[in-house]
C-alpha cells in the first residue's frame, strides 16, 4: 500500500524513476483499487446522474482591456501563490501554456493549456466555468477533472480571487498548444469515476475563519489549506490518491523527491519559527535548516512576487502545526545550534579512518567546513541541516548529485552537483560519513538503492 | 599516496587523501592547463575530465580517483600540434584574457566526446558552468560548433579509408 502514498503532483515525467517502481508495487493493489472505483462509479449512477454535468456555452474571448489593472496584479500575485506556471508549462515551453507530464502511480496526466487561445486554451471560457473549474473540478463542457489539478484545495478560495486569477490568466498572450492525450490505465481512465472520488474527497465547505486565532494565522491558513495547497505534496495520500487527512503534513514522496514533515513530526534539529520560514518562503534558504530544492526550488521561485505579508501568514500558520512555540522548542533550537558550533558553516575533527572522511574533507569542506573560503552565500552548517537528519536519504543524494540552484540562472545559493566527480560507492561512503560526523540519527535505510535510482 | 592515471600516463604522488586535483596537477605535476578560480567548484576554471565526464578539479580530493581517467588540458593537444577544438578556439580566436578558457576547452571536450552534434542551446546549457568575464560567449559557441565539424569529418574520412 505504501507505493501509492508515492503519488506525485506537479512536475513530472523526467526519467522519474521512483514513479515506475511505485507502479510496480502497486500492481498487486490495483485490483482491490479497480473493484473499489467501479463500485463508486456504480453508485454514481445510482445516485441517478451525479456524475453529470452541464456546459457552459463557450464565449468569444473577452478583451485584455475588459480586465482592470488591479485585479490583474492582484491575480498574477495570486497565481504565484498557487504556484500554477510550474504545473501548466512544460520545460522550455511558454509560461501557463500546459503539456508537462504529471505522472502519477494511475497513469500520466498532462496539464492544460490555461493561456486564453479559444481553441487549445480556455479562451472560450467564461468566468462562471473557470470559477466551477476551480471550486470543483468541472471543465467547461462538463468533464470532470482529474485531481492532479488540486481543486480539493483551491475549493477553499474566496470566489473575490478567483475572479483575479480568470483575470490575470485570461490577460496572458494566448498560445496555440494541444496537450498530449492523457495515458491513465482501465477503469482510471474514465473521467465520470472522478465524481465519485468527489463525493469522498472534495470538501464544498469552503474555508472558515477560526476566530480564536489572529488575522494573520487566518490568512495563512486560507493560503496554506487553499490556493498554496502545500498538502498536495507534504500530506501522504491513500490508495485512491487522496489526502490522508489522519496524517496532513506528514511528508511524503513527490517525483522523486520527499516533501518534509511540516508539522510535530518534523526532524529538524531546531524546530522551526515563523520567522525562519518567512525566511526560508521568501529567499529560499534557511541558516538553521536547509536550501530550497527540487519542486520546492519551483515554489519559492513563484513566491518572490508575492508580499512579505503573505509569505509571513503562511510561514505563521505552518508553524503553527508543530503546536505552540513552547519554552521547550526554543531551547532545543538553542542547544541544536551550539551543538553545531553556530549557525555558519562548521568542520569537526574528521573521523579520519572512515572512507567517507577524505571525500568529505577534499569535495565538501571547502564550503561546509571551517577553511576560511566560503562561497558568497554562506554554506548550510551540515549539523543543522534537515536533508542529512531525513528518514530517507533521497534529497541528499539529489543535492549531492545535482547540486543546487543551477536553473534560470537566478542569484542565490549554487552548489555544484557531485554526479561526474564521485562514483556510486564514493557517494555511499560520504553520505554515511556526514550522517554518522554531523548528527545523532540512526544510519541511512536503502542508501545504496537512493543512490542508484537518483542516477537514472 | 595517490595513484592517478592522467591523459593516460601512470604517475604517484605523495599528497593527503584529501589533496584536490587542482593542486596535485599544479603544485605537484606542474601541468598548469587547469586554473585555480574560486577553489568553491562556482566558476568552472579548473574543469578536467574523469571518465569522460566534466568536473571541477578543485573539489575532487585525489582519494577518489584511483582506477579512473583523468583528462587534462595537456591531453587535448600541443602548441605544435593543437587538438581539433583547440584548432578551433585558435581559428574563431575565442579567448580573450584566456583565463577561463582551459576549463571551457575542456568541458566542451566532455560536451564533444558525448555529442558530435550539439546546437546552440545544448553547448550553452553545458557551458554555463564555466563563467567568462570577457565575454566571449558567441566566438566560443561558433568555435564548439567548428570543432564539432572537425571531429564529424574526421570520422568520416577515417570511414572511408577502412
Amino acid at each position: 500500500m505504501g507505493c501509492l502514498r508515492h503519488y506525485p503532483l506537479g512536475r513530472g515525467g523526467r526519467g522519474d524513476s521512483g514513479l515506475s517502481e511505485a507502479r510496480c508495487d502497486a500492481r498487486g493493489n490495483m485490483r482491490v483499487i479497480r473493484g473499489l472505483l467501479i463500485a463508486i462509479a456504480a453508485l454514481g449512477v445510482i445516485v441517478g446522474g451525479y456524475a453529470w454535468r452541464s456546459s457552459f456555452a463557450p464565449i468569444d474571448r473577452p478583451q485584455a482591456s475588459s480586465f482592470p489593472v488591479e485585479n490583474v496584479k492582484a491575480g498574477a500575485v495570486l497565481a504565484a501563490i498557487g504556484n500554477c506556471a510550474t504545473c501548466h508549462t512544460r520545460d522550455g515551453g511558454a509560461a501557463y501554456a500546459g503539456g508537462r507530464p504529471i505522472v502519477t502511480p494511475f497513469g500520466t496526466i498532462h496539464a492544460t493549456n490555461i493561456t486564453p487561445d479559444p481553441s487549445t486554451g480556455i479562451g472560450g471560457w467564461s468566468e462562471p466555468a473557470f470559477i466551477r473549474a476551480v471550486r470543483e473540478g468541472v471543465s467547461r463542457d462538463g468533464r470532470h477533472l482529474y485531481p492532479a489539478f488540486p481543486y480539493d484545495h483551491m475549493a477553499k478560495m474566496a470566489e473575490s480571487d478567483i475572479k483575479n486569477v480568470y483575470a490575470f490568466l485570461m490577460t496572458r498572450r494566448a498560445q496555440v498548444s494541444a496537450s498530449p492525450a492523457n495515458e491513465l490505465a482501465f477503469p482510471f481512465n474514465i473521467r465520470s469515476l472522478v465524481a465519485g472520488w468527489k463525493l469522498f474527497f472534495l470538501d464544498r465547505g469552503g474555508f472558515t475563519q477560526d476566530a480564536s486565532k489572529t488575522v494573520e494565522w487566518n490568512r495563512g491558513a486560507y493560503l496554506v489549506e487553499g490556493l498554496a495547497h502545500c498538502g498536495s505534496c507534504h500530506t501522504p495520500r491513500n490508495v485512491l490518491g487522496a489526502e490522508d487527512k489522519s496524517r496532513a503534513y506528514a511528508g511524503a514522496d513527490v517525483q522523486g523527491w520527499t516533501a518534509p514533515a511540516l508539522g510535530a513530526t518534523s526532524v529538524a534539529a531546531v524546530p522551526w519559527t515563523g520567522e525562519r520560514l518567512a525566511e526560508y518562503l521568501g529567499k529560499g534558504r534557511s541558516p538553521q535548516h536547509g536550501v530550497a530544492a527540487g519542486p520546492m526550488a519551483d515554489v519559492i521561485g513563484n513566491l518572490a512576487q508575492v508580499p512579505d505579508s503573505d509569505i509571513k501568514a503562511m510561514a505563521t500558520y505552518v508553524a503553527s502545526l508543530a503546536g505552540a512555540a513552547t519554552k521547550e522548542r526554543q531551547e532545543r533550537g538553542a542547544r541544536a545550534i551550539a551543538r553545531a558550533g553556530g549557525e555558519g558553516a562548521v568542520t569537526r575533527p574528521a573521523a579520519a579512518a572512515a572512507p567517507g572522511a577524505s571525500v568529505y574533507a577534499g569535495a565538501c569542506a571547502g564550503c561546509h567546513g571551517e577553511a576560511g573560503r566560503q562561497p558568497l552565500d554562506p554554506a548550510l552548517n551540515l549539523a543543522l541541516s534537515t536533508t542529512v537528519r531525513a528518514a530517507s536519504p533521497n534529497n541528499l543524494v539529489r543535492v549531492v548529485l545535482g547540486g543546487i540552484g543551477r536553473t534560470d540562472n537566478q542569484p542565490g545559493p549554487h552548489m555544484p552537483g557531485f554526479a561526474n566527480a564521485l562514483t556510486d560507492k564514493q557517494i555511499g561512503d560520504l553520505l554515511e560519513y556526514v550522517r554518522a560526523n554531523f548528527t545523532d540519527r540512526p544510519v541511512f535505510a536503502g542508501l545504496d538503492v537512493a543512490i542508484r535510482k537518483a542516477r537514472q | 599516496m595517490a595513484k592517478l592515471s592522467i591523459n593516460g600516463r601512470a604517475v604517484e604522488v605523495d599528497v593527503e587523501a584529501d589533496t584536490p586535483l587542482l593542486y596535485v596537477l599544479r603544485d605537484d605535476l606542474k601541468m598548469n592547463g587547469a586554473k585555480f578560480g574560486c577553489g568553491l567548484g562556482q566558476c568552472g576554471a579548473c574543469t578536467v575530465l574523469v571518465d569522460d565526464k566534466a568536473v571541477f578539479s578543485c573539489m575532487v580530493p585525489v582519494s577518489v580517483l584511483e582506477g579512473r581517467k583523468v583528462t587534462t588540458l595537456e591531453g587535448l593537444g600541443t602548441i605544435d600540434k593543437p587538438g581539433p577544438l583547440q584548432r578551433a578556439f585558435i581559428e574563431e580566436q575565442a579567448a580573450q584574457c584566456g583565463y577561463c578558457t582551459a576549463g571551457i576547452l575542456m568541458r566542451a571536450e566532455g560536451l564533444l566526446r558525448e555529442n558530435r552534434r550539439p546546437t546552440d542551446a545544448q553547448i550553452r546549457e553545458r557551458l554555463s558552468a564555466n563563467l567568462c568575464r570577457c565575454g566571449t560567449h558567441n566566438r566560443v559557441i561558433k568555435a564548439v560548433k567548428r570543432a564539432a565539424e572537425y571531429l564529424r569529418t574526421a570520422a568520416t574520412t577515417d570511414s572511408n579509408r577502412t
